[in-house]
Protein backbone atom coordinates (compact mmCIF):
# COMPACT_ATOMS: atom_id res chain seq x y z
CA UNK A 1 0.00 0.00 0.00
CA UNK A 2 2.77 2.42 0.87
CA UNK A 3 4.63 1.40 -2.29
CA UNK A 4 1.57 2.29 -4.31
CA UNK A 5 1.25 5.63 -2.56
CA UNK A 6 4.89 6.50 -3.19
CA UNK A 7 4.74 5.43 -6.81
CA UNK A 8 1.65 7.51 -7.46
CA UNK A 9 3.18 10.53 -5.73
CA UNK A 10 6.30 10.13 -7.85
CA UNK A 11 4.03 10.33 -10.92
CA UNK A 12 1.88 13.19 -9.65
CA UNK A 13 4.63 15.67 -8.86
CA UNK A 14 6.24 15.69 -12.33
CA UNK A 15 2.74 15.91 -13.80
CA UNK A 16 2.01 19.10 -11.87
CA UNK A 17 5.39 20.47 -12.87
CA UNK A 18 4.78 19.79 -16.57
CA UNK A 19 1.31 21.35 -16.42
CA UNK A 20 2.71 24.37 -14.58
CA UNK A 21 5.45 24.80 -17.17
CA UNK A 22 3.05 24.35 -20.07
CA UNK A 23 0.62 26.94 -18.73
CA UNK A 24 3.48 29.33 -18.02
CA UNK A 25 4.85 29.02 -21.56
CA UNK A 26 1.41 29.19 -23.16
CA UNK A 27 0.47 32.33 -21.28
CA UNK A 28 3.73 34.07 -22.15
CA UNK A 29 3.15 33.17 -25.80
CA UNK A 30 -0.36 34.58 -25.72
CA UNK A 31 -0.89 37.62 -27.91
CA UNK A 32 -1.38 40.88 -26.07
CA UNK A 33 -0.38 41.76 -22.55
CA UNK A 34 -2.52 41.21 -19.49
CA UNK A 35 -3.08 44.97 -19.20
CA UNK A 36 -4.57 45.50 -22.65
CA UNK A 37 -7.57 47.62 -21.80
CA UNK A 38 -9.84 49.74 -23.88
CA UNK A 39 -8.14 52.84 -22.48
CA UNK A 40 -4.72 53.66 -23.89
CA UNK A 41 -2.18 53.63 -21.02
CA UNK A 42 0.98 55.79 -21.20
CA UNK A 43 4.20 53.86 -21.64
CA UNK A 44 5.62 54.88 -18.24
CA UNK A 45 2.59 53.54 -16.41
CA UNK A 46 2.68 50.37 -18.45
CA UNK A 47 6.36 49.90 -17.53
CA UNK A 48 5.55 50.53 -13.88
CA UNK A 49 2.78 47.97 -13.91
CA UNK A 50 5.04 45.46 -15.62
CA UNK A 51 7.68 46.08 -12.97
CA UNK A 52 5.10 45.71 -10.22
CA UNK A 53 4.10 42.29 -11.53
CA UNK A 54 7.70 41.31 -12.27
CA UNK A 55 7.08 41.11 -16.01
CA UNK A 56 10.12 43.25 -16.89
CA UNK A 57 12.58 40.57 -15.84
CA UNK A 58 14.11 38.00 -18.17
CA UNK A 59 11.87 35.02 -18.87
CA UNK A 60 13.98 32.33 -17.15
CA UNK A 61 14.03 34.43 -13.98
CA UNK A 62 10.25 34.94 -14.21
CA UNK A 63 9.86 31.19 -14.60
CA UNK A 64 12.02 30.40 -11.58
CA UNK A 65 10.19 32.96 -9.47
CA UNK A 66 6.90 31.49 -10.61
CA UNK A 67 7.99 27.99 -9.64
CA UNK A 68 9.34 29.22 -6.30
CA UNK A 69 6.08 30.98 -5.51
CA UNK A 70 4.15 27.92 -6.60
CA UNK A 71 6.01 25.80 -4.05
CA UNK A 72 4.82 28.14 -1.35
CA UNK A 73 1.28 27.95 -2.67
CA UNK A 74 1.43 31.52 -3.95
CA UNK A 75 -0.13 31.80 -7.39
CA UNK A 76 0.58 35.48 -7.85
CA UNK A 77 -1.70 38.51 -8.10
CA UNK A 78 -4.88 38.55 -10.16
CA UNK A 79 -4.53 40.80 -13.18
CA UNK A 80 -8.16 41.85 -13.25
CA UNK A 81 -8.94 42.18 -9.56
CA UNK A 82 -6.20 44.50 -8.32
CA UNK A 83 -5.22 43.90 -4.73
CA UNK A 84 -6.34 40.27 -4.78
CA UNK A 85 -4.05 37.30 -5.01
CA UNK A 86 -5.16 34.32 -7.04
CA UNK A 87 -4.95 31.94 -4.10
CA UNK A 88 -7.18 34.24 -2.06
CA UNK A 89 -9.78 34.21 -4.82
CA UNK A 90 -9.55 30.42 -5.05
CA UNK A 91 -9.90 30.12 -1.28
CA UNK A 92 -13.09 32.14 -1.54
CA UNK A 93 -14.66 30.01 -4.19
CA UNK A 94 -13.55 26.53 -3.27
CA UNK A 95 -15.82 25.86 -0.24
CA UNK A 96 -18.92 26.29 -2.38
CA UNK A 97 -17.51 24.22 -5.24
CA UNK A 98 -16.28 21.42 -3.00
CA UNK A 99 -19.58 21.18 -1.18
CA UNK A 100 -21.49 21.14 -4.46
CA UNK A 101 -19.10 18.56 -5.92
CA UNK A 102 -19.30 16.22 -2.94
CA UNK A 103 -23.10 16.47 -2.78
CA UNK A 104 -23.28 15.70 -6.49
CA UNK A 105 -21.00 12.70 -6.06
CA UNK A 106 -23.22 11.45 -3.24
CA UNK A 107 -26.28 11.85 -5.49
CA UNK A 108 -24.50 10.06 -8.31
CA UNK A 109 -23.41 7.05 -6.28
CA UNK A 110 -26.45 6.85 -4.00
CA UNK A 111 -28.83 6.84 -6.95
CA UNK A 112 -26.67 5.12 -9.54
CA UNK A 113 -25.54 2.03 -7.64
CA UNK A 114 -28.95 0.85 -6.36
CA UNK A 115 -30.53 1.63 -9.73
CA UNK A 116 -27.90 -0.39 -11.54
CA UNK A 117 -28.18 -3.35 -9.16
CA UNK A 118 -31.96 -3.36 -9.41
CA UNK A 119 -31.72 -3.23 -13.20
CA UNK A 120 -29.35 -6.20 -13.19
CA UNK A 121 -31.60 -8.20 -10.89
CA UNK A 122 -34.60 -7.72 -13.19
CA UNK A 123 -32.50 -8.27 -16.27
CA UNK A 124 -34.55 -7.99 -19.47
CA UNK A 125 -37.69 -7.15 -17.56
CA UNK A 126 -39.59 -3.93 -17.05
CA UNK A 127 -37.45 -2.66 -14.16
CA UNK A 128 -34.32 -3.08 -16.23
CA UNK A 129 -35.72 -1.23 -19.21
CA UNK A 130 -37.06 1.59 -17.07
CA UNK A 131 -33.74 2.17 -15.34
CA UNK A 132 -31.81 1.97 -18.60
CA UNK A 133 -34.19 4.38 -20.30
CA UNK A 134 -33.64 6.92 -17.54
CA UNK A 135 -29.91 6.31 -17.71
CA UNK A 136 -29.93 6.98 -21.44
CA UNK A 137 -31.93 10.17 -20.93
CA UNK A 138 -29.59 11.27 -18.16
CA UNK A 139 -26.58 10.76 -20.39
CA UNK A 140 -28.04 12.48 -23.44
CA UNK A 141 -29.61 15.46 -21.66
CA UNK A 142 -26.81 17.94 -21.11
CA UNK A 143 -26.91 19.60 -17.70
CA UNK A 144 -27.52 22.99 -19.29
CA UNK A 145 -30.81 21.68 -20.65
CA UNK A 146 -31.75 19.74 -17.54
CA UNK A 147 -31.04 22.61 -15.13
CA UNK A 148 -33.44 25.12 -16.74
CA UNK A 149 -36.11 22.43 -16.96
CA UNK A 150 -35.77 21.57 -13.27
CA UNK A 151 -35.77 25.28 -12.45
CA UNK A 152 -38.95 25.76 -14.45
CA UNK A 153 -40.78 22.93 -12.73
CA UNK A 154 -39.55 23.15 -9.14
CA UNK A 155 -38.85 26.84 -8.86
CA UNK A 156 -41.23 28.70 -11.17
CA UNK A 157 -44.23 26.37 -11.14
CA UNK A 158 -44.09 24.62 -7.79
CA UNK A 159 -42.12 27.28 -5.94
CA UNK A 160 -40.29 24.73 -3.81
CA UNK A 161 -36.80 26.12 -4.25
CA UNK A 162 -35.14 29.46 -4.84
CA UNK A 163 -33.84 29.78 -8.40
CA UNK A 164 -30.44 31.01 -7.19
CA UNK A 165 -28.34 31.50 -4.09
CA UNK A 166 -26.42 29.26 -1.74
CA UNK A 167 -27.64 30.02 1.77
CA UNK A 168 -30.27 27.48 2.83
CA UNK A 169 -30.26 23.70 2.54
CA UNK A 170 -32.98 23.98 -0.10
CA UNK A 171 -30.65 25.98 -2.32
CA UNK A 172 -28.42 22.93 -2.62
CA UNK A 173 -31.05 20.55 -3.94
CA UNK A 174 -31.36 21.57 -7.57
CA UNK A 175 -27.66 22.22 -8.26
CA UNK A 176 -26.59 18.91 -6.71
CA UNK A 177 -29.29 17.03 -8.60
CA UNK A 178 -28.44 18.50 -12.00
CA UNK A 179 -24.76 17.93 -11.48
CA UNK A 180 -25.18 14.46 -10.02
CA UNK A 181 -27.85 12.95 -12.27
CA UNK A 182 -25.60 12.63 -15.31
CA UNK A 183 -23.08 10.60 -13.33
CA UNK A 184 -25.84 8.67 -11.59
CA UNK A 185 -26.93 7.55 -15.07
CA UNK A 186 -23.41 6.54 -15.97
CA UNK A 187 -22.84 4.73 -12.68
CA UNK A 188 -26.15 2.90 -13.07
CA UNK A 189 -24.92 1.52 -16.38
CA UNK A 190 -21.57 0.56 -14.90
CA UNK A 191 -22.97 -1.19 -11.85
CA UNK A 192 -25.61 -2.95 -13.95
CA UNK A 193 -23.05 -4.49 -16.29
CA UNK A 194 -20.73 -5.27 -13.37
CA UNK A 195 -23.55 -7.01 -11.53
CA UNK A 196 -24.69 -8.97 -14.58
CA UNK A 197 -21.20 -10.27 -15.08
CA UNK A 198 -20.68 -11.23 -11.46
CA UNK A 199 -24.01 -13.03 -11.15
CA UNK A 200 -22.81 -15.59 -13.69
CA UNK A 201 -19.65 -16.41 -11.76
CA UNK A 202 -19.14 -19.79 -10.20
CA UNK A 203 -18.67 -18.48 -6.70
CA UNK A 204 -22.16 -16.99 -6.77
CA UNK A 205 -23.58 -20.38 -7.66
CA UNK A 206 -21.48 -21.87 -4.85
CA UNK A 207 -22.83 -19.33 -2.40
CA UNK A 208 -26.37 -20.15 -3.44
CA UNK A 209 -25.68 -23.88 -3.36
CA UNK A 210 -24.43 -23.77 0.18
CA UNK A 211 -27.73 -22.18 1.12
CA UNK A 212 -26.92 -18.53 1.54
CA UNK A 213 -30.03 -16.39 1.38
CA UNK A 214 -30.59 -14.42 -1.81
CA UNK A 215 -30.12 -11.15 0.08
CA UNK A 216 -26.80 -12.35 1.39
CA UNK A 217 -25.67 -13.52 -2.02
CA UNK A 218 -26.50 -10.21 -3.64
CA UNK A 219 -25.43 -7.82 -0.93
CA UNK A 220 -22.36 -9.58 0.44
CA UNK A 221 -20.99 -11.81 -2.29
CA UNK A 222 -21.90 -10.14 -5.52
CA UNK A 223 -21.96 -6.44 -4.76
CA UNK A 224 -18.41 -6.16 -3.58
CA UNK A 225 -17.01 -7.47 -6.85
CA UNK A 226 -19.68 -5.89 -9.00
CA UNK A 227 -18.84 -2.45 -7.70
CA UNK A 228 -15.23 -2.71 -8.78
CA UNK A 229 -15.79 -0.98 -12.15
CA UNK A 230 -17.81 1.64 -10.30
CA UNK A 231 -14.93 2.40 -7.97
CA UNK A 232 -12.56 2.85 -10.91
CA UNK A 233 -15.02 5.48 -12.06
CA UNK A 234 -14.49 7.53 -8.86
CA UNK A 235 -11.57 9.44 -10.33
CA UNK A 236 -13.17 10.31 -13.68
CA UNK A 237 -16.43 11.16 -11.91
CA UNK A 238 -14.66 13.67 -9.70
CA UNK A 239 -12.94 15.30 -12.68
CA UNK A 240 -16.29 15.38 -14.45
CA UNK A 241 -18.05 16.94 -11.48
CA UNK A 242 -15.43 19.67 -11.43
CA UNK A 243 -15.88 20.50 -15.09
CA UNK A 244 -19.64 20.13 -14.77
CA UNK A 245 -19.62 22.68 -11.99
CA UNK A 246 -18.67 25.41 -14.50
CA UNK A 247 -22.09 25.15 -16.09
CA UNK A 248 -24.07 24.48 -12.92
CA UNK A 249 -22.52 27.32 -10.96
CA UNK A 250 -23.14 29.68 -13.87
CA UNK A 251 -26.79 28.68 -14.18
CA UNK A 252 -27.55 28.90 -10.47
CA UNK A 253 -25.31 31.96 -9.89
CA UNK A 254 -23.28 30.18 -7.21
CA UNK A 255 -20.23 32.00 -5.85
CA UNK A 256 -17.92 29.03 -6.46
CA UNK A 257 -14.60 28.42 -8.14
CA UNK A 258 -16.29 27.32 -11.37
CA UNK A 259 -17.96 30.69 -11.80
CA UNK A 260 -14.69 32.41 -10.99
CA UNK A 261 -12.83 30.30 -13.54
CA UNK A 262 -15.35 31.01 -16.28
CA UNK A 263 -15.34 34.73 -15.49
CA UNK A 264 -11.55 34.77 -15.46
CA UNK A 265 -11.58 33.09 -18.87
CA UNK A 266 -14.14 35.59 -20.19
CA UNK A 267 -12.07 38.52 -18.85
CA UNK A 268 -8.83 36.89 -19.96
CA UNK A 269 -7.43 37.24 -16.45
CA UNK A 270 -4.29 35.24 -17.26
CA UNK A 271 -2.93 34.63 -13.79
CA UNK A 272 -6.31 33.67 -12.41
CA UNK A 273 -6.91 31.18 -15.23
CA UNK A 274 -3.44 29.70 -14.83
CA UNK A 275 -3.73 29.48 -11.05
CA UNK A 276 -7.13 27.84 -11.23
CA UNK A 277 -5.98 25.31 -13.81
CA UNK A 278 -3.04 24.36 -11.61
CA UNK A 279 -5.26 24.14 -8.59
CA UNK A 280 -7.71 21.90 -10.42
CA UNK A 281 -4.85 19.69 -11.59
CA UNK A 282 -3.58 19.28 -8.04
CA UNK A 283 -7.08 18.61 -6.72
CA UNK A 284 -7.82 16.00 -9.35
CA UNK A 285 -4.49 14.25 -8.90
CA UNK A 286 -5.02 14.15 -5.14
CA UNK A 287 -8.46 12.69 -5.61
CA UNK A 288 -7.24 10.12 -8.13
CA UNK A 289 -4.66 9.04 -5.59
CA UNK A 290 -7.40 8.58 -3.03
CA UNK A 291 -9.47 6.62 -5.54
CA UNK A 292 -6.49 4.39 -6.33
CA UNK A 293 -6.03 3.64 -2.66
CA UNK A 294 -9.69 2.73 -2.22
CA UNK A 295 -9.44 0.51 -5.29
CA UNK A 296 -6.34 -1.22 -4.02
CA UNK A 297 -7.99 -1.78 -0.69
CA UNK A 298 -11.02 -3.36 -2.35
CA UNK A 299 -9.09 -5.48 -4.80
CA UNK A 300 -6.07 -7.38 -3.50
CA UNK A 301 -5.04 -8.23 -7.06
CA UNK A 302 -4.11 -4.65 -7.97
CA UNK A 303 -2.62 -4.19 -4.54
CA UNK A 304 -0.18 -7.00 -5.21
CA UNK A 305 0.40 -6.12 -8.86
CA UNK A 306 1.57 -2.70 -7.83
CA UNK A 307 4.07 -3.99 -5.39
CA UNK B 1 8.36 -15.70 -35.51
CA UNK B 2 5.41 -18.04 -35.54
CA UNK B 3 2.74 -17.12 -38.01
CA UNK B 4 -0.28 -16.32 -35.95
CA UNK B 5 -3.76 -16.18 -37.25
CA UNK B 6 -4.52 -12.66 -38.33
CA UNK B 7 -8.12 -11.78 -37.99
CA UNK B 8 -9.41 -10.22 -41.18
CA UNK B 9 -10.35 -6.61 -40.75
CA UNK B 10 -14.13 -6.55 -40.63
CA UNK B 11 -15.70 -4.76 -43.54
CA UNK B 12 -18.15 -1.97 -43.09
CA UNK B 13 -21.16 -1.87 -45.33
CA UNK B 14 -24.91 -1.80 -45.44
CA UNK B 15 -24.87 -5.54 -44.89
CA UNK B 16 -23.30 -5.20 -41.49
CA UNK B 17 -25.65 -2.44 -40.38
CA UNK B 18 -28.66 -4.56 -41.25
CA UNK B 19 -28.44 -6.43 -37.98
CA UNK B 20 -28.64 -3.16 -36.09
CA UNK B 21 -32.01 -1.55 -36.79
CA UNK B 22 -31.49 1.15 -34.16
CA UNK B 23 -28.24 2.13 -35.84
CA UNK B 24 -29.97 2.39 -39.22
CA UNK B 25 -32.73 4.54 -37.77
CA UNK B 26 -30.14 6.64 -35.97
CA UNK B 27 -28.19 7.10 -39.20
CA UNK B 28 -31.36 8.09 -41.08
CA UNK B 29 -32.40 10.60 -38.42
CA UNK B 30 -28.92 12.06 -38.27
CA UNK B 31 -28.73 12.44 -42.06
CA UNK B 32 -32.15 14.05 -42.01
CA UNK B 33 -30.98 16.60 -39.46
CA UNK B 34 -27.83 17.30 -41.47
CA UNK B 35 -29.87 17.78 -44.65
CA UNK B 36 -32.30 20.08 -42.87
CA UNK B 37 -29.45 22.19 -41.50
CA UNK B 38 -27.78 22.40 -44.91
CA UNK B 39 -30.82 23.00 -47.09
CA UNK B 40 -33.42 24.45 -44.74
CA UNK B 41 -32.00 27.97 -44.48
CA UNK B 42 -31.85 28.23 -48.31
CA UNK B 43 -35.64 28.24 -48.49
CA UNK B 44 -36.17 30.63 -45.59
CA UNK B 45 -37.29 34.19 -46.14
CA UNK B 46 -35.23 35.51 -43.22
CA UNK B 47 -31.54 35.14 -42.56
CA UNK B 48 -30.33 34.05 -39.13
CA UNK B 49 -29.39 37.58 -38.09
CA UNK B 50 -32.44 39.47 -39.43
CA UNK B 51 -35.06 40.18 -36.83
CA UNK B 52 -38.32 42.02 -36.69
CA UNK B 53 -38.01 43.91 -33.43
CA UNK B 54 -41.65 44.96 -33.55
CA UNK B 55 -42.90 41.41 -33.02
CA UNK B 56 -40.33 40.36 -30.39
CA UNK B 57 -40.64 36.81 -29.12
CA UNK B 58 -43.65 35.06 -30.60
CA UNK B 59 -44.73 31.46 -30.13
CA UNK B 60 -44.58 29.02 -33.08
CA UNK B 61 -46.88 30.05 -35.91
CA UNK B 62 -47.39 29.46 -39.62
CA UNK B 63 -44.86 32.18 -40.48
CA UNK B 64 -42.30 31.18 -37.90
CA UNK B 65 -42.48 27.45 -37.36
CA UNK B 66 -40.37 27.49 -34.24
CA UNK B 67 -41.45 30.98 -33.13
CA UNK B 68 -39.09 33.93 -32.82
CA UNK B 69 -36.59 35.01 -30.20
CA UNK B 70 -36.64 38.25 -28.22
CA UNK B 71 -35.14 40.18 -31.14
CA UNK B 72 -37.82 38.82 -33.48
CA UNK B 73 -35.39 36.51 -35.27
CA UNK B 74 -36.82 33.38 -36.77
CA UNK B 75 -35.96 30.44 -34.54
CA UNK B 76 -36.37 27.78 -37.24
CA UNK B 77 -33.64 29.44 -39.29
CA UNK B 78 -31.48 30.08 -36.25
CA UNK B 79 -31.81 26.50 -35.06
CA UNK B 80 -30.75 25.18 -38.47
CA UNK B 81 -27.88 27.66 -38.71
CA UNK B 82 -26.84 26.72 -35.20
CA UNK B 83 -26.93 23.10 -36.30
CA UNK B 84 -24.60 23.88 -39.19
CA UNK B 85 -22.07 25.39 -36.80
CA UNK B 86 -22.41 22.68 -34.17
CA UNK B 87 -22.14 19.86 -36.69
CA UNK B 88 -19.31 21.60 -38.54
CA UNK B 89 -17.38 22.05 -35.30
CA UNK B 90 -18.07 18.42 -34.47
CA UNK B 91 -16.68 17.14 -37.75
CA UNK B 92 -13.83 19.61 -38.18
CA UNK B 93 -12.49 19.22 -34.68
CA UNK B 94 -12.84 15.45 -34.91
CA UNK B 95 -10.79 15.51 -38.12
CA UNK B 96 -8.08 17.55 -36.42
CA UNK B 97 -8.14 15.05 -33.56
CA UNK B 98 -8.07 12.17 -36.00
CA UNK B 99 -5.06 13.52 -37.90
CA UNK B 100 -2.98 14.46 -34.89
CA UNK B 101 -3.89 11.38 -32.89
CA UNK B 102 -3.29 8.99 -35.76
CA UNK B 103 0.15 10.34 -36.54
CA UNK B 104 1.18 10.65 -32.90
CA UNK B 105 -0.08 7.22 -31.99
CA UNK B 106 1.51 5.55 -35.02
CA UNK B 107 4.88 7.12 -34.35
CA UNK B 108 4.81 6.26 -30.65
CA UNK B 109 3.57 2.73 -31.22
CA UNK B 110 5.93 1.96 -34.07
CA UNK B 111 9.01 3.50 -32.49
CA UNK B 112 8.48 1.81 -29.15
CA UNK B 113 11.14 2.04 -26.47
CA UNK B 114 12.06 5.28 -24.85
CA UNK B 115 10.48 7.59 -27.44
CA UNK B 116 7.17 5.78 -26.99
CA UNK B 117 7.45 6.00 -23.22
CA UNK B 118 8.06 9.76 -23.30
CA UNK B 119 5.38 10.45 -25.87
CA UNK B 120 2.81 8.51 -23.89
CA UNK B 121 3.91 10.10 -20.63
CA UNK B 122 3.11 13.47 -22.20
CA UNK B 123 -0.36 12.23 -23.12
CA UNK B 124 -0.83 10.99 -19.56
CA UNK B 125 0.06 14.42 -18.20
CA UNK B 126 -2.54 16.15 -20.34
CA UNK B 127 -5.02 13.46 -19.39
CA UNK B 128 -4.71 14.57 -15.79
CA UNK B 129 -6.94 17.53 -16.60
CA UNK B 130 -10.51 17.38 -17.86
CA UNK B 131 -10.56 18.27 -21.56
CA UNK B 132 -12.79 21.28 -21.05
CA UNK B 133 -10.26 22.92 -18.74
CA UNK B 134 -7.54 22.60 -21.37
CA UNK B 135 -9.87 23.90 -24.06
CA UNK B 136 -10.83 26.89 -21.91
CA UNK B 137 -7.14 27.56 -21.29
CA UNK B 138 -6.50 27.36 -25.04
CA UNK B 139 -9.39 29.68 -25.90
CA UNK B 140 -8.09 32.21 -23.38
CA UNK B 141 -4.70 32.13 -25.04
CA UNK B 142 -5.71 31.76 -28.67
CA UNK B 143 -8.67 34.12 -28.60
CA UNK B 144 -12.25 33.44 -29.49
CA UNK B 145 -12.90 32.77 -33.13
CA UNK B 146 -14.65 29.87 -34.75
CA UNK B 147 -11.49 28.56 -36.40
CA UNK B 148 -9.55 28.72 -33.16
CA UNK B 149 -12.39 26.88 -31.47
CA UNK B 150 -12.02 24.03 -33.98
CA UNK B 151 -8.31 23.94 -33.32
CA UNK B 152 -8.55 24.15 -29.54
CA UNK B 153 -11.04 21.31 -29.34
CA UNK B 154 -9.14 19.23 -31.89
CA UNK B 155 -5.93 19.77 -29.94
CA UNK B 156 -7.51 18.11 -26.93
CA UNK B 157 -9.55 15.32 -28.40
CA UNK B 158 -6.58 13.72 -30.15
CA UNK B 159 -5.30 12.35 -26.86
CA UNK B 160 -7.62 9.36 -26.73
CA UNK B 161 -7.16 8.70 -30.43
CA UNK B 162 -3.40 8.62 -29.94
CA UNK B 163 -3.74 6.07 -27.15
CA UNK B 164 -6.00 3.81 -29.18
CA UNK B 165 -3.85 3.97 -32.31
CA UNK B 166 -0.67 3.38 -30.36
CA UNK B 167 -2.12 0.28 -28.73
CA UNK B 168 -3.23 -1.12 -32.08
CA UNK B 169 0.08 -0.35 -33.78
CA UNK B 170 1.99 -2.09 -31.03
CA UNK B 171 -0.16 -5.15 -31.56
CA UNK B 172 0.10 -5.06 -35.37
CA UNK B 173 3.83 -4.41 -35.36
CA UNK B 174 4.46 -7.87 -33.97
CA UNK B 175 2.55 -9.62 -36.70
CA UNK B 176 4.15 -11.46 -39.56
CA UNK B 177 3.01 -9.22 -42.39
CA UNK B 178 4.67 -6.15 -40.94
CA UNK B 179 7.80 -8.17 -40.28
CA UNK B 180 7.70 -9.38 -43.88
CA UNK B 181 7.25 -5.89 -45.26
CA UNK B 182 10.22 -4.71 -43.26
CA UNK B 183 12.28 -7.68 -44.42
CA UNK B 184 11.48 -6.75 -48.02
CA UNK B 185 12.96 -3.35 -47.37
CA UNK B 186 9.79 -1.29 -47.23
CA UNK B 187 10.38 2.20 -45.89
CA UNK B 188 8.58 3.43 -42.78
CA UNK B 189 6.07 5.72 -44.58
CA UNK B 190 5.11 2.82 -46.81
CA UNK B 191 4.62 0.52 -43.85
CA UNK B 192 2.49 3.18 -42.19
CA UNK B 193 0.32 3.81 -45.22
CA UNK B 194 0.04 0.40 -46.85
CA UNK B 195 0.31 -2.01 -43.97
CA UNK B 196 -0.69 -0.34 -40.74
CA UNK B 197 -3.31 2.20 -41.78
CA UNK B 198 -5.77 -0.22 -43.42
CA UNK B 199 -5.70 -2.34 -40.29
CA UNK B 200 -6.26 0.65 -38.08
CA UNK B 201 -9.40 1.75 -39.89
CA UNK B 202 -11.86 -0.17 -37.74
CA UNK B 203 -10.96 1.23 -34.32
CA UNK B 204 -10.30 4.66 -35.82
CA UNK B 205 -13.71 4.85 -37.48
CA UNK B 206 -15.43 3.71 -34.31
CA UNK B 207 -13.64 6.18 -32.16
CA UNK B 208 -14.12 9.07 -34.59
CA UNK B 209 -17.86 8.43 -34.63
CA UNK B 210 -17.86 8.64 -30.86
CA UNK B 211 -15.63 11.73 -30.87
CA UNK B 212 -18.06 13.79 -32.94
CA UNK B 213 -20.82 13.91 -30.31
CA UNK B 214 -18.24 14.45 -27.56
CA UNK B 215 -16.86 17.42 -29.48
CA UNK B 216 -20.33 18.81 -30.11
CA UNK B 217 -21.09 18.58 -26.41
CA UNK B 218 -17.84 20.35 -25.59
CA UNK B 219 -18.59 23.10 -28.11
CA UNK B 220 -22.08 23.60 -26.77
CA UNK B 221 -20.84 23.84 -23.19
CA UNK B 222 -18.29 26.45 -24.24
CA UNK B 223 -20.89 28.40 -26.21
CA UNK B 224 -23.24 28.12 -23.28
CA UNK B 225 -20.60 29.66 -21.04
CA UNK B 226 -20.02 32.43 -23.58
CA UNK B 227 -16.56 31.12 -24.47
CA UNK B 228 -17.47 29.52 -27.79
CA UNK B 229 -19.39 30.81 -30.78
CA UNK B 230 -19.93 34.56 -30.49
CA UNK B 231 -23.16 36.41 -31.40
CA UNK B 232 -24.80 37.12 -33.79
CA UNK B 233 -23.80 33.65 -34.94
CA UNK B 234 -25.57 30.84 -33.21
CA UNK B 235 -24.70 27.31 -32.32
CA UNK B 236 -26.99 24.92 -30.51
CA UNK B 237 -25.11 25.69 -27.31
CA UNK B 238 -25.63 29.46 -27.55
CA UNK B 239 -29.28 29.03 -28.58
CA UNK B 240 -29.88 26.78 -25.59
CA UNK B 241 -28.26 29.41 -23.39
CA UNK B 242 -30.59 32.11 -24.74
CA UNK B 243 -33.53 29.79 -24.30
CA UNK B 244 -32.55 28.76 -20.79
CA UNK B 245 -32.43 32.37 -19.67
CA UNK B 246 -36.03 32.98 -20.71
CA UNK B 247 -37.49 29.56 -20.17
CA UNK B 248 -40.44 30.54 -18.00
CA UNK B 249 -41.65 33.18 -20.47
CA UNK B 250 -40.66 31.86 -23.89
CA UNK B 251 -40.26 28.08 -23.47
CA UNK B 252 -40.04 27.44 -27.22
CA UNK B 253 -36.70 29.24 -27.31
CA UNK B 254 -35.20 26.37 -25.33
CA UNK B 255 -37.37 23.55 -26.59
CA UNK B 256 -36.46 23.43 -30.28
CA UNK B 257 -32.68 23.86 -30.12
CA UNK B 258 -32.50 21.45 -27.19
CA UNK B 259 -34.59 18.89 -29.04
CA UNK B 260 -32.38 19.04 -32.13
CA UNK B 261 -29.24 18.93 -30.07
CA UNK B 262 -30.26 16.02 -27.86
CA UNK B 263 -31.52 14.04 -30.87
CA UNK B 264 -28.26 14.55 -32.73
CA UNK B 265 -26.19 13.46 -29.74
CA UNK B 266 -28.39 10.44 -29.24
CA UNK B 267 -28.22 9.29 -32.86
CA UNK B 268 -24.45 9.72 -33.07
CA UNK B 269 -23.95 7.78 -29.86
CA UNK B 270 -26.21 4.97 -31.09
CA UNK B 271 -24.32 4.89 -34.36
CA UNK B 272 -20.95 4.81 -32.65
CA UNK B 273 -22.01 1.98 -30.34
CA UNK B 274 -23.35 -0.06 -33.25
CA UNK B 275 -20.19 0.49 -35.28
CA UNK B 276 -18.16 -0.65 -32.31
CA UNK B 277 -20.22 -3.82 -32.14
CA UNK B 278 -19.69 -4.48 -35.84
CA UNK B 279 -16.07 -3.48 -36.30
CA UNK B 280 -14.54 -4.16 -32.96
CA UNK B 281 -16.40 -7.03 -31.39
CA UNK B 282 -13.70 -7.61 -28.83
CA UNK B 283 -14.84 -4.37 -27.24
CA UNK B 284 -11.28 -3.40 -26.56
CA UNK B 285 -10.56 0.26 -26.12
CA UNK B 286 -6.95 -0.07 -27.11
CA UNK B 287 -5.66 1.21 -23.80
Amino acid sequence: MRQLLLRRLAQAIPTIWVIATLTFVLLRLAPGGPFDEEVEVPDEIRAQMAAHYGLDQPLPLQYLRFLGNLLRGDLGPSFKYPGWNVHELIAQGIPVSLELGLLAMIVAFALGIPAGIIAALCHRRIGDSAVMLFALLGICLPSFVLAPLLLLVFSSWLGWFQPLGWSTAGDRVLPMLTLGLFYAAYIARLSRSGMLEVLQQDYIRTARAKGASEHRVILIHATRTALYPVVTFLGPAFAGVISGSFVIETIFFLPGLGTQFVNAALNRDYTMVMGTVLFYAALILAFNLLADLIQAWLQPKTRDANR
Amino acid sequence: MPIDKVKATPRLGWQSLRGHPTALIALAVFLLIVLLCLLGPLFASQSFADGDLSIGATPPSANHWFGTDTLGRDLWVRTLYGGRISIAVGFAASLVALGVGLLYGMIAGYAGGRLDAWMMRFVDVLYALPFIIIVILLTVILGRSLLLLFIAIGLVEWLTMARIVRGEVRRLKQQAFVEAARACGAKVPRIFLRHLLPNLLAPVIVYTTLTIPAVMLLESVLSFLGLGVQPPMSSWGSLIKEGAERLDVYPWMLLFPALFFATTLLTLNFLGDALRDILDPRGNDGA
